[in-house]
C-alpha cells in the first residue's frame, strides 16, 4: 500500500519534534477528521530556513509527508518554502495512495502557516 | 521477528485437521453431489456428513441447514427473503445500529424498495435491550436480525431473551452469529432462533463457504436462482471440499470450545490488564465481561490508529482498527460512534483479536510493542502533552 520511501519516513521520521527557538508556527487540520499537522521554523536574519521541526497526528502518510516536507524546506528560503506544492511531496516520497492525497495537502498548507506566522511576528516587530 | 497474528475476527488460519478432511473433496472425490452415480455419491456423503456435523454443532435438525457461499449470503438470503415473502403482512424491520455491511447495507437497499426499518441504537457497551426490540415491534415488523456478537467490539448482544421477545410478539427472529460461532455456545432451539448465519473461516474453517440456519416450516426464496441444490433453498453446485471443511471446522471447534474459552479469557484479560497498566489514558471498547473471549479493542488517546497497525505490522503483529485511514472513508468506524466515542477518540482505535495458536509470549511481546508504539506516536502527536 505504501512505497518504502513513506515506510522509511514514517519510522524514521526527520526533523520531528518542537523547536523551542522557533520564529514561525503553524497548525493545520483537525482531529475530527484524524489529522492535525504542526509545523515550526526558525529563520534566520537572511531569510533562511535555519531549522524546522513538526508533530503530527494522523496516519501513516500524514506522518511521512510531514516529514519530507520538513527535509524539503530546510536551508530554504522562505520565499522558495512557499513554493512548495503537494504534488513535489508526492513525488519525493514516490507516490501515495488516491485516498492519501489529502496528507500531502496538508503538509503543504502546513509549511504556508508556518511561513505566515512568521511573516506576520516580523510585521509585527517592525512595527514595535 | 516474532509473528504475532491477532486479526483473527477478520480471518483465522485453516486448521491442519481441517485441511486433512478436505483433501479428498479436492482431489479424488469430485464428483457432483447431484449425480446418481458412485462419484456424486461420494461427494454428497461427505456434503452430508458436514450438514450432520452443523445441526449438532447448533442443536437443530440436519434439513434446517443450507450451506450458502457466505456469512454476507445468508444474511442477503434472510432480509430479502423475508422481506419478498412477508411483504403482504408488512414490510417493517428492527436491526441494530451496529450490524456488519452485510445486514445494515442489506437494510439500506430494502429501505429504497419500500421497506421501513429501525435501527435500535445501542448503549456505551454496544448492548440493545429486549424491551428495546418490544417497544420498537409494531403491527407491520416482520422480522428482527440482532448480532449475536459485534466484530468489532466483541460485545454479546441478550439474543434469548430477544428472541422471547420477538416470539411473544409473533415475529421471525434472525441473528447474525457469524463471529459468535465456534467461540461461544449457541443452541438455536433453546435460544429460540429461527435463523442464524454463519461462516467457516472464522472459526479456521475455509473461505468461501457459509451456513444458513432456517427454523422447519419456515421456507425461504432461494437467494440465487437456478437448480434444485439444498433442496431448491440454494441454487449452484456445492463447494463440496468447502462444505466438509466448514463440518470438520465447527466439530473441532465445538469439541475444544470450553477448554478454549477459559484459555483464551485468560490470554485477552492479561492483554487487557497490560494495556491498561502500561499505557495511560486509554479507554475499552465494548462490554467489560459480555465480551467474546478473543476480543480486545482499545481507543488509545492523542494517537491515530492507522499508524499504530503500520507501527505493530513493523514488529510482526497483525491488528486491525476502526480509524477512517484503514476505512477509505473521512468518518471513523460508525460502531464506536455508535457507542458514544467522539471522532477523535475513535480515530485511535485499535482491535486485538486473538486466535487458536495465541500464547501467553504473543501476549506480553503485543503488550510490549504497543506501549513502545503509543509512547513513539504520542512523541510525534501535538496533541499530546506529556
Amino acid at each position: 500500500m505504501y512505497t518504502e520511501k513513506v515506510l522509511d519516513h514514517f519510522s524514521n521520521p526527520r526533523n520531528m519534534g518542537e523547536i523551542k527557538d522557533a520564529n514561525g508556527v503553524g497548525m493545520v487540520g483537525n482531529a475530527k477528521c484524524g489529522d492535525i499537522m504542526q509545523m515550526f521554523i526558525k529563520v534566520n536574519d537572511d531569510g533562511i530556513i535555519e531549522d524546522v521541526g513538526f508533530k503530527t497526528f494522523g496516519c501513516g502518510a500524514a506522518i511521512a509527508t510531514s516529514s519530507m516536507a520538513t527535509e524539503m524546506i530546510k536551508g530554504k528560503t522562505v520565499e522558495e518554502a512557499l513554493k512548495l506544492s503537494n504534488a513535489a511531496v508526492v513525488e519525493a516520497l514516490q507516490g501515495l495512495p488516491p485516498q492519501k492525497i489529502h496528507c500531502s495537502v496538508l503538509a503543504e498548507e502546513a509549511v504556508k502557516a508556518a511561513v505566515e506566522d512568521y511573516e506576520k511576528r516580523k510585521a509585527e516587530k517592525a512595527e514595535a | 521477528m516474532r509473528q504475532v497474528y491477532l486479526d483473527n475476527a477478520a480471518t483465522t488460519a485453516l486448521s491442519p485437521q481441517v485441511l486433512e478432511a478436505m483433501m479428498p473433496y479436492l482431489t479424488e472425490v469430485y464428483g457432483n453431489p447431484s449425480s446418481v452415480h458412485a462419484f456424486g455419491q461420494a461427494a454428497k456423503a461427505g456434503m452430508d456428513k458436514a450438514r450432520d456435523q452443523v445441526a449438532k454443532a447448533l442443536n437443530c435438525d440436519p434439513a434446517e441447514v443450507i450451506f450458502t457461499g457466505c456469512g454476507t449470503e445468508s444474511d442477503n438470503t434472510v432480509l430479502l427473503g423475508v422481506a419478498e415473502k412477508y411483504k403482504e403482512k408488512g414490510r417493517h424491520i428492527i436491526t441494530t445500529n451496529i450490524e456488519h455491511h452485510a445486514i445494515l447495507h442489506t437494510c439500506e437497499y430494502l429501505e429504497k424498495q419500500g421497506c421501513d426499518v429501525t435501527y435500535l441504537p445501542v448503549d456505551e457497551y454496544g448492548l440493545v435491550t429486549p424491551e428495546q426490540v418490544r417497544e420498537a415491534i409494531r403491527p407491520d415488523t416482520i422480522l428482527v436480525s440482532i448480532m449475536f456478537a459485534n466484530n468489532e467490539i466483541g460485545t454479546i448482544m441478550p439474543i434469548p431473551e430477544i428472541a422471547a421477545v420477538c416470539h411473544e410478539k409473533g415475529v421471525l427472529f434472525h441473528t447474525d452469529a457469524v463471529q459468535a460461532i465456534g467461540h461461544i455456545p449457541v443452541d438455536v432451539k433453546a435460544m429460540g432462533i429461527d435463523m442464524l448465519s454463519l461462516s467457516a473461516h472464522k472459526f479456521h474453517g475455509p473461505k468461501g463457504v457459509g451456513v444458513l440456519y432456517c427454523r422447519k416450516g419456515l421456507r425461504l426464496p432461494s437467494f440465487i436462482k437456478g437448480g434444485a441444490q439444498e433442496k431448491g433453498r440454494r441454487a449452484g453446485t456445492e463447494n463440496v471440499a468447502g462444505i466438509v471443511g466448514l463440518g470438520a471446522a465447527i466439530e473441532l471447534a465445538c469439541s475444544h470450545m470450553e477448554e478454549n474459552t477459559v484459555r483464551m479469557t485468560a490470554l485477552r484479560d492479561r492483554l487487557m490488564q497490560g494495556i491498561a497498566a502500561n499505557i495511560p489514558e486509554v479507554k475499552l471498547n465494548g462490554h467489560p465481561t459480555k465480551r467474546l473471549p478473543n476480543n480486545v479493542n482499545y481507543s488509545i488517546r492523542y494517537i491515530e490508529g492507522e499508524s499504530i497497525l503500520l507501527m505493530l505490522d513493523m514488529n510482526g503483529i497483525a491488528a486491525s482498527s476502526g480509524s477512517a485511514c484503514t476505512s477509505g472513508s473521512l468518518d471513523p468506524s460508525p460502531v464506536l460512534l455508535a457507542l458514544g466515542l467522539t471522532h477523535e477518540i475513535a480515530h485511535g482505535s485499535v482491535r486485538l483479536t486473538l486466535g487458536d495458536d495465541t500464547t501467553e509470549e504473543d501476549i506480553d511481546y503485543t503488550i510490549d510493542v504497543l506501549t513502545k508504539t503509543t509512547q513513539r506516536l504520542r512523541a510525534m502527536s501535538p496533541l499530546y502533552k506529556a
